[in-house]
């Protein structure tokens, strides 16, 4: 099953990344703000069912992907296509 | 009376680039360093381990972060749950946190670019076994050289440590935008610590600095008496 995950920088910590992004995109004229950067993790996990692919995706953000300190994150799950 | 010299592990990643440094300075001290591949999944009969600086494993997902899986990280987390004095410069305070040996994180420095250069620290405590060597409030001359030394704790954790003494070192000027310029942090136990700045490039006044000297010489002294007391 495929999942994908989006880990953020937790709401209220600093982004200097998205900072420098949102200051250069303002430098091109869009009227952008609140640019904050994270990470796309997509991989494919061996489960039986959504319930359980998630369990396992979510123990993989609290032991490595995300630090839980400074980062959320987010599961999606997809359904292989037939 | 002979003093033995303190065994003193010097672990070793891949994309480490200060181990042989940290092994240079620490046999200047009197020390037995021995190198520990990070494959090792036992360390030898060691007094003490250094985590030295570099960037493990490429730093990929994030500083730190998979190195804290390497098997001699296992044995250097049962070896501080023994009581053993674990020291981590740079990337190895990253490994630290990422390991949670050490409280905190270390992010991206806040003006996102690489810092490298002399920054003043002042030592904020002298009773630790990494600091025996240093006075309170004595001001040192150490290179710091990173991209990623933001620490960052929340206000409960950083409540916390302050409460129970645990940050040892603090920059005496902006550096990279870390929490209260927080520089180096030792564990609850106290057998536990890392800092940003790298003693082992300031061990000799031709270096620019020899005050990187009297944390390492304390960290070997410590062990030093770990190993008397063993003997």
């Amino acid at each position: 099953m495929k999942a994908t995950v989006l880990v953020r920088p937790k709401h209220g910590i600093l982004d200097p990344q998205g900072q420098a992004v949102e200051s250069s995109l303002r430098q091109l004229g869009f009227a952008v703000d609140k640019a904050r950067i994270g990470r796309v993790v997509d991989l494919e996990v061996e489960a039986t069912d959504a319930t359980a692919a998630r369990a396992e995706v979510e123990r993989m953000c609290e032991q490595l992907l995300a630090n839980p300190l400074i980062e959320s994150y987010e599961i999606e799950l997809a359904e292989p296509q037939t | 009376m002979t003093s033995p010299q303190p065994r003193i592990g010097v672990l070793r990643f891949p994309g480490a680039c200060d181990d042989r440094d940290a092994f240079w300075a620490l046999a200047g001290f009197d020390a037995e360093p021995i190198f520990v591949w990070h494959t090792e999944t036992e360390l030898p009969d060691l007094d003490a381990v250094v985590l030295p600086g570099g960037f493990s494993y490429g730093d990929y997902l994030r500083c730190g972060a998979i190195a804290r899986f390497a098997p001699a990280m296992e044995a250097v987390v049962d070896f501080a749950a023994g009581g053993g004095l674990v020291l981590g410069i740079c990337n190895g305070f990253q490994i630290l946190c990422e390991a949670g040996l050490l409280p905190g994180v270390l992010r991206r420095n806040e003006s996102l670019s690489f810092v490298c250069r002399d920054v003043p620290l002042v030592v904020e405590r002298s009773d630790t076994p990494f600091t025996t060597r240093c006075e309170e409030g004595q001001v040192l001359t150490i290179p710091v050289k990173h991209g990623e030394g933001n620490w960052y704790a929340d206000d409960e954790l950083y409540a916390e440590l302050q409460a129970g003494r645990q940050i040892v070192l603090r920059y005496a000027e902006a550096v990279n935008g870390s929490l209260n310029d927080v520089a180096g942090v030792v564990n609850e136990r106290g057998n536990v610590m890392g800092l940003m700045p790298h003693p082992e490039h300031a061990v000799d006044s031709l270096l620019g600095s020899a005050d990187g000297a009297l944390i390492l010489s304390s960290v070997v002294e410590s062990a030093r008496e770990r190993a008397v007391a063993i003997v």
